[in-house]
């Protein structure tokens, strides 16, 4: 297996999973390098996505493992993805890696929060989540559990970015169990309304192990 | 993208749609062309970008120095109020500009139920519907497509239409905006001189007359305009635009595959068929040049499936050569072919059985009628002995799901024909049973029928539709002869194709009832969730209107019908005589046996169709 890092921006952050899969495969065809499908009655390609993205979420740190056809020249490979890739999709390197996808732990987001009327929120939004605990609930595909959130936040700064937009960055669990940026905003709207959002976009920026080690 | 559609988007269903962005789009310098077209489909994302008219007419203007054209698609429900609660107007995707940015707005109309979203975007754009309320010159709004050939009930809308093939004629007619625009014309004057342009039908300068009875008297036309206009054909296929760089949808479309035209026009002449009279002359490709553009649009995509396209592709000569040339070079990529539109006859199942060792796919057969004698009225020159031996051949090879389609309503139909369907279905039946491979995992035969909607330029087109109370008469006497499970039977909804039968044959007046229909909530109508019948029953009433006048009404052989002003190239004598034809149960060969004179070769230089 070889793996992609690549980045989702603009308008491809519309494109969902189950799409980009799509996209992906027509990408390397088009750049003449088949990606490899399994064999048997009904033959599924070889590739397999990090931590699958959330639509209108942007990220500069996607990561896909594949496998080819053929044989292929890792450096040269980005160059030849991009010429035939839909705007917003762009390949930034490939290589083999031995790590395996369930050792990303952490995942640093940036989420920008748009206030309609309000002002300068900031100041608010850190006093909120320096709460000793901050239980959500959440749900399942079955039930609601209740948890509480901070012991998967790693690090959270918050600063006004214009007197109506408000800057988090954040390290989130990645995984096992994850806290995705729109879940660290749902604790506003579930435990103080007044301190949410109108509007918010997401961004990926790194992915780390359980080492806050960059993962590769 | 600006952060109030990003906003947007973040809460609509499937936002890939209204981006833009996809691999193969077209963006220009906005300062370096002086022409700018939004080719607009009056229907969803999904359905537009699998119209192969549209990625050709796209290619084709952008071929064209300083010319750009961009896509503009129907909203779905949910983002038509985003839309009109942010006061965003309707953009077009790859620029992301509002549609009144652009110097021409060309609809692409292909079915009647899609009228409403043509006010509707005209709407969202922020333009008014009504082409006299529209005084500038630019946007130019205009039309062309397959329902075009009958254009009065949207005659009010639009400014001019555009009739038959668009490789040359939009271009035409684009060249001559933009020299309008750079001398600053009159939309008056624009349109004048635009009629100069062969296929250019501005209605504004008709005006019909009508009698008591509400027919058609006379139509009263400006000296400046000529009594009929004529529809374009590309004369040499080959040598037209042939899209090979198709804009690959980053999401999931209709027809998420490579579409390769074969051919145009068909020989068979189906007697119901508007397309198989509007689309002559035949003309075709040639297999080398389908080959060779079939890989490059293959390679330029990226698809994993090619598709021929044609209205009967079993009657492309060099379909043995061209199926054997393509899938040398796709199995081994494992690119799978598809061949719909093939007749129920031999050759077609053993190339069916070639083509299957790629993919197997759902067989679809369409003998149209249950009993020969109506076959023979419609002139479906398919027999019983075709579609189960085509059966035999299918079930022998693996296959064991089956669709079969039928229309009810057509002319002389008797409840014997009705019951001839299910007879037919159990011929089907038993056949699996004799000759299937694999009668372990069962057999699905799936019988639809639809009812038959009389359209314009065809034989029937003088014909009464059958109300929907007989439609559904005729249904339940087919579902109650039909005995076995394992034969599934699906019916069409009938109340939209009345509202279609009744837009096809309209003539202008039938503009204000669509207007009446979109001002009370009607776009998107050939969709189920969308469409109203309670609401197009008021809006005809609304407006003094009769649907039944249109879609039930048999007229006499001498009325002068609202679409006469468009010639397609088969004569009105000709229909005539077709449908005597189909009264006496007579069938008339196919082209390649015997030209019949229809009319359509008079449209080619060369005077020879299918060559």
């Amino acid at each position: 297996m070889s793996r992609l890092l690549f980045k989702k921006t603009g308008r491809a952050v519309f494109i969902s999973h189950l799409d980009l899969m799509r996209t992906m495969q027509r990408v390397f065809l088009r750049a003449g390098l088949p990606i490899r499908h399994t064999e048997g009655f009904n033959p599924h390609p070889y590739m397999n996505f990090a931590l699958p993205l959330s639509v209108g979420t942007e990220s500069v740190c996607e990561l896909m493992d594949f496998e080819l056809t053929k044989s292929f020249d890792p450096a040269a490979l980005p160059a030849l993805l991009n010429e035939v890739s839909p705007e917003g999709i762009e390949a930034a390197a490939v290589y083999e890696s031995p790590r395996k996808f369930k050792d990303i732990k952490w995942l640093d987001i940036e989420a920008r929060l748009f206030y309609d009327k309000r002002t300068w929120m900031g100041e608010a939004l850190r006093d909120f989540y320096a709460a000793p605990e901050v239980v959500i609930e959440k749900k399942t595909k079955r039930s609601t559990a209740r948890v509480d959130v901070k012991p998967l936040i790693a690090a959270l700064e918050i600063s006004d970015e214009a007197e109506n937009v408000t800057l988090l960055r954040a390290r989130l669990a990645a995984q096992d169990p994850a806290l995705s940026p729109a879940q660290l905003l749902s604790a506003l709207t579930q435990l103080a309304p007044e301190l949410a959002p109108d509007d918010a976009a997401f961004r990926r920026i790194e992915v780390y192990d359980k080492d806050m080690v960059l993962f590769r | 993208m600006t952060p109030k559609l990003r906003r947007v988007l973040t809460r609509v269903q499937k936002p890939a749609r209204y981006t833009g962005g996809e691999y193969n789009q077209i963006v220009k310098d906005k300062a370096a062309v002086d022409l700018r077209m939004a080719f607009c489909f009056p229907d969803t994302y999904e359905i537009g970008m699998s119209n192969l008219g549209l990625q050709i007419l796209y290619g084709t203007i952008n071929a064209e120095p300083g010319m750009w054209c961009e896509r503009c698609f129907a909203p779905w429900g949910d983002m038509e109020e985003e839309l009109r609660r942010e006061g965003i107007p309707l953009y077009a995707l790859e620029s992301g500009d509002p549609l009144t940015a652009f110097d021409a707005i060309g609809f692409s109309l292909g079915y009647e139920m899609a009228y409403t979203s043509v006010l509707n975007m005209l709407d969202l754009a922020g333009l008014p519907v009504r082409s006299a309320d529209r005084t500038a010159l630019t946007p130019l709004v205009f039309a062309g497509g397959t329902s075009c050939v009958n254009p009065e009930p949207m005659a009010d809308f639009m400014d001019l239409f555009v009739l038959g093939e668009g490789e040359e004629l939009d271009v035409e007619l684009l060249r001559l905006l933009r020299k309008a625009k750079g001398e600053n014309w009159t939309k008056d004057e624009f349109l004048r001189r635009v009629m100069d342009i062969p296929g250019v039908y501005v209605p504004r300068f008709y005006t019909p007359v009508y009698n008591d009875n509400g027919t058609l008297s006379r139509v009263d036309r400006e000296p400046c305009t000529p009594e009929t206009v004529r529809k374009r054909v590309v004369e040499d296929l080959d040598t037209a635009f042939f899209p090979t760089k198709c804009v690959v949808p980053s999401t999931e479309i209709v027809h998420d595959r490579v579409v390769l035209e074969v051919m145009r026009g068909c020989i068979r002449g189906c007697r119901f068929c508007q397309a198989g009279f509007v689309y002559r002359p035949v003309r075709r490709h040639s297999t080398d040049f389908l080959l060779e553009k079939a890989k490059a649009a293959l390679l330029n995509s990226g698809y994993e499936e090619i598709t021929l396209s044609s209205l009967s592709t079993s009657d492309f000569k060099g379909l043995p050569e061209l199926a054997d040339g393509l899938l040398d070079w796709c199995e081994p990529r494992k690119i799978s072919l598809s061949l719909p539109s093939l007749r129920a006859d031999n050759f077609s199942m053993a190339l069916m059985e070639r083509v299957q060792k790629v993919r197997k796919t759902g067989l679809t057969f369409a003998p149209e009628a249950g009993s020969q004698r109506l076959r023979d009225v419609i002139n479906k020159n398919v027999t019983e002995e075709d579609v189960l031996h085509s059966c035999r051949v299918a079930f022998e090879g693996g296959w064991n799901t089956l669709k079969l389609y039928f229309m009810l309503g057509l002319p002389t139909e008797t409840d014997e024909d009705v019951v001839a369907i299910a007879r037919l279905a159990e011929k089907v039946l038993h056949t699996w049973r004799e000759y299937a491979s694999n009668k372990s995992r069962g057999v699905k035969i799936t019988v639809s029928t639809s009812m038959f909607v009389p359209k314009p330029h065809t034989p029937f087109e003088w014909e009464a539709q059958v109300t929907v109370e007989e439609y559904l008469r005729r249904v339940k006497l087919l579902r109650e002869s039909i005995h076995s499970r394992s034969i599934v039977y699906n019916w069409h909804e009938p109340h939209v194709s009345l509202i279609e039968a009744a837009l096809s044959r309209g003539d202008r007046r039938m503009g204000a009832v669509l207007e009446e229909v979109w001002k009370t909530g009607g776009r998107l109508d050939s969709w189920s969730d969308y469409f109203s019948m309670d609401r197009w029953l008021a809006a005809f009433q609304t407006c003094g209107l009769d649907p039944a006048f249109y879609a039930l009404r048999e007229r006499g052989e001498d009325e002068l019908f609202p679409w006469d002003v468009i010639d397609v190239g088969v004569r009105k004598s000709y229909l005539a005589r077709e449908r005597r034809e189909a009264y006496a149960g007579r069938v008339t060969p196919d082209c390649r046996v015997k030209c019949m004179g229809c009319g359509a070769s008079s449209l080619l230089e060369r005077r020879a169709c299918d060559e």
